[in-house]
């Protein structure tokens, strides 16, 4: 086993920063942007690279989200390798394109800086944007800090472009506290990220002929890509779409591991990413960099011989539901804490997600839902405390007396 | 502006269809002529990419397509940003060295409906970055494939189904909004207005959408039977007879500068060849309405926002 780790740079980058870096070094051919706070920093940056020459990348300055997902799809069916970025409400524009880029398989890698929806309108750090975004046949990965997020972008491509998958894949990252927040990054040389992402392979495919041709608009061998296909076809596709994601789950896995050879950094599986949970009682699950928060929290209590632990969910989609019943094991009792929600409905979504796994486990733990930092409100480490002090609570009493919470918000 | 391509019937003739036969497109289908005469134009590789509408629907029915060059289509709104993204790939994949080819046109096709209202968003953010592609917009005056519902190109008291000719409103109360007109105004390098009545303006047309570098407009009348209400024989006359009364005249710009085309020329230098507009709408159902005693007087006023855009079109010709 190769280490190359000797060989990375320390640079201070933000997370935008560094998602600007990383998708700078993946070779990426064409990159059709619109700026939107608080992903703007990428889009910049990126452009920057572009205007010094220092990428060999066309930019496209589209003239809304919409245009940009849809000039990435339209150039990934080309044979170009894609990126864009976008949050919140350009990320909600892009919502009909979704779909149509993951039912033409076409392996564009985007960079979401999480952010609230209007109304109000607000800048701020929130899941509701990415969250409602789960059912697009996207692959999602959540990321905990900055140093994450560019390991994260490189290994988008490598999955996303796999023959096996072909799905586009989004990587989030939270407003502000990740997207704007200086780190200390650890970035791989140039030669080394090449060598991990590779060029684009075209995957081969049978034509209205019959013969085997590239999947890609090309006159020596034409296809036709985005047909109307009605109830007679419509259904087998959207099955194909279904596989595609079990097999990343696997896929997912393996390139996180390939990419801790090159670089010595992984993060739990590359599904989850447990922490203190092995004989964790009571245990919080959340995505993103409250994750951050929660270890530090976890760490207090493990000194008071509090037997907390975390589990962060860094793969959202394809959900790696076997990775997290295997995980939860011996919990008695499990906080979710959701930063986005589904008005209405009794809970936030990842409390749906895993809960709804954990009716088939042989010894249902008790599991409850505290909505928390909607519009960037903060989630401080003495909230944390208040959810871990009703986990003893729930744990000991084996009753929940409030299923569903909000916390951290005004009576 | 000249092509340099020089052609005659039986070449055109000879040349192959770049759509096959056996889609589904209606029986005197517009849309479906033009398609096959402006193809005509290709001079060499070629991506299409279509909005969603009639065309895309018809010819690409999952498993068949009868497009023999690559083709693709994504949604309704945004055929210029697939024409972008698709041009885009050729030049960067072309400058790494991974394209053989020496030129790949891109051609973009769309409706009324994925142009003048919900496409022009797109088509403009296209045309104002400059991205080396031929648009063709498809004119059948309404969004004819989910009904006959009216769109910005619809003209003046036409009945569609989102504007019926009631008792109290007699069809479409909005004007025709002048896409081509728009598309010059964004100073992009080839405009043309053509028609599928005189195909070979309209071939030579598309060819130099296609040889000019940058953005190139036609805009193509295409009508439609089923939604305009006539006979599925007259497609070709209809498409004659909204020349010759110049409710839809032939011209191009090129770098912004406009001239009469031939068909719509002759008209201007003999006035005596312009048809009264009342026979373009007498000839159509869903002009129908008009002739009423109430609603007789409309047609006048159509007579006169015809010629009212005609002696403007002739003055931006330098022909007053």
């Amino acid at each position: 086993m190769e280490m190359t780790s000797t060989k990375q740079k320390m640079r201070a980058l933000s997370g935008d920063e560094a998602v600007a870096y990383a998708a700078k070094q993946c070779d990426v051919d064409v990159v059709a942007a619109y700026p939107i706070t608080p992903q703007t920093i990428i889009v910049e940056r990126f452009s920057e690279y572009v205007h010094n020459g220092e990428v060999d990348t066309e930019f496209i300055c589209v003239e809304s989200e919409h245009s940009a997902l849809t000039a990435c799809l339209a150039a990934a069916a080309t044979g170009a390798r894609t990126f864009t970025a976008s949050a919140s409400a350009g990320l909600a524009l892009m919502h009909e394109i979704l779909y149509v880029t993951s039912g033409c398989r076409a392996p564009v890698v985007m960079a979401i800086a999480n952010r609230a929806l209007s109304a109000p309108i607000n800048i701020h750090c929130d899941h509701a944007d990415s969250m409602v975004e789960r059912d697009a046949s996207w692959i999602q990965i959540y990321v905990e800090n900055s140093q994450e997020a560019y390991d994260s972008i490189i290994q988008a491509f490598k999955i996303a472009e796999h023959p096996d998958v072909l799905l586009p894949t989004m990587v989030m990252l939270d407003a502000f506290y990740l997207s704007h927040t200086l780190e200390s990054i650890n970035v791989l040389t140039d030669e080394a990220v090449r060598g991990f992402v590779g060029t684009r392979k075209i995957p081969l495919v049978t034509n209205h002929e019959g013969r085997l041709v590239p999947f890609k608009l090309d006159p020596e061998n034409p296809i036709t890509i985005g047909p109307l296909a009605l109830h007679d076809y419509y259904f087998e596709h959207k099955r194909q779409q279904e596989a595609a994601m079990q097999s990343a789950l696997q896929k997912i896995r393996e390139i996180h591991n390939e990419y801790e050879e090159t670089s010595g950094r992984k993060y739990g599986n590359g599904l989850i990413d447990p922490y203190r949970l092995e004989d964790a009682e009571i245990a919080a699950i959340c995505i993103g960099s409250t994750a951050g928060t929660t270890k530090v929290v976890v760490d207090q209590l493990r000194a008071k011989g509090v037997k907390a632990g975390l589990l962060r969910l860094r793969t959202y989609r394809p959900f790696p539901s076997q990775d997290i019943i295997q995980a939860l094991e011996n919990v008695e009792a499990i906080a979710v804490m959701d930063r986005s929600h589904s008005f209405g409905a009794k809970g936030g979504p990842i409390f749906h997600e895993v809960r709804h796994l954990l009716y088939d486990a042989p010894t249902r733990p008790q599991v409850v839902d505290y909505i928390y930092g909607l519009g960037g409100r903060d989630m401080p480490q003495t909230l944390i405390h208040e959810i871990y002090k009703d986990l003893e609570r729930i744990a000991a009493t084996k009753q929940i007396k409030t299923p569903v919470q909000f916390i951290g918000v005004r009576d | 502006m000249d092509s340099t391509w020089k052609f005659t019937t039986r070449d055109i003739a000879e040349k192959a269809d770049l759509l096959m036969p056996g889609h589904r497109a209606c029986a005197g289908c517009g849309p479906a002529v033009a398609y096959r005469q402006i193809l005509k134009a290709a001079r060499g590789p070629i991506i299409a990419t279509n909005a969603t509408g009639c065309m895309e629907v018809v010819t690409t029915i999952y498993p068949y397509t009868a497009w023999k060059i690559p083709y693709i289509h994504t949604a309704f709104e945004n055929v210029a940003a697939n024409a972008a993204g698709i041009e885009t790939a050729l030049k960067v994949m072309k400058r790494k060295n991974r394209i053989k080819h020496g030129s790949i046109d891109v051609i973009a096709f769309a409706g009324d409906g994925g142009t003048y209202d919900i496409g022009i968003q797109a088509l403009s953010g296209a045309a104002e970055r400059g991205h080396n592609f031929l648009y063709v917009l498809y004119d059948n005056e309404a969004y004819m494939n989910t009904g006959i519902q009216r769109s910005g190109g619809t003209p003046h008291c036409a009945w569609t189904t989102t504007s019926p000719a009631g008792r109290v409103i007699p069809g479409k109360p909005e004007f025709k909004k002048p896409i081509s007109h728009i598309m010059v105004a964004h100073s992009i390098p080839y405009v043309a207005t053509g028609s599928l009545a005189y195909w070979r303006d309209l071939i030579v047309k598309a060819r130099k959408g296609l040889e000019v570098e940058g953005p190139a407009f036609l805009h193509a009348l295409a009508p439609c039977p089923r939604g305009w209400r006539y006979d599925t024989s007259k497609t070709v006359e209809m498409a004659r007879l909204a020349v010759e009364t110049c409710v839809f005249p032939l011209w191009e710009a090129v770098d912004s500068e406009y001239s009469l085309s031939a068909p719509s020329k002759v008209i201007a230098l003999k006035p005596e060849r312009k048809k009264p507009v009342k026979e373009y709408l007498k000839s159509q159902g869903r002009f129908r309405h008009l002739f009423t005693p109430e609603n007789e007087h409309i047609t006048d006023e159509i007579q006169e926002i015809v010629d009212k855009r005609w002696k403007l079109l002739l003055k931006k010709c330098g022909m007053s």
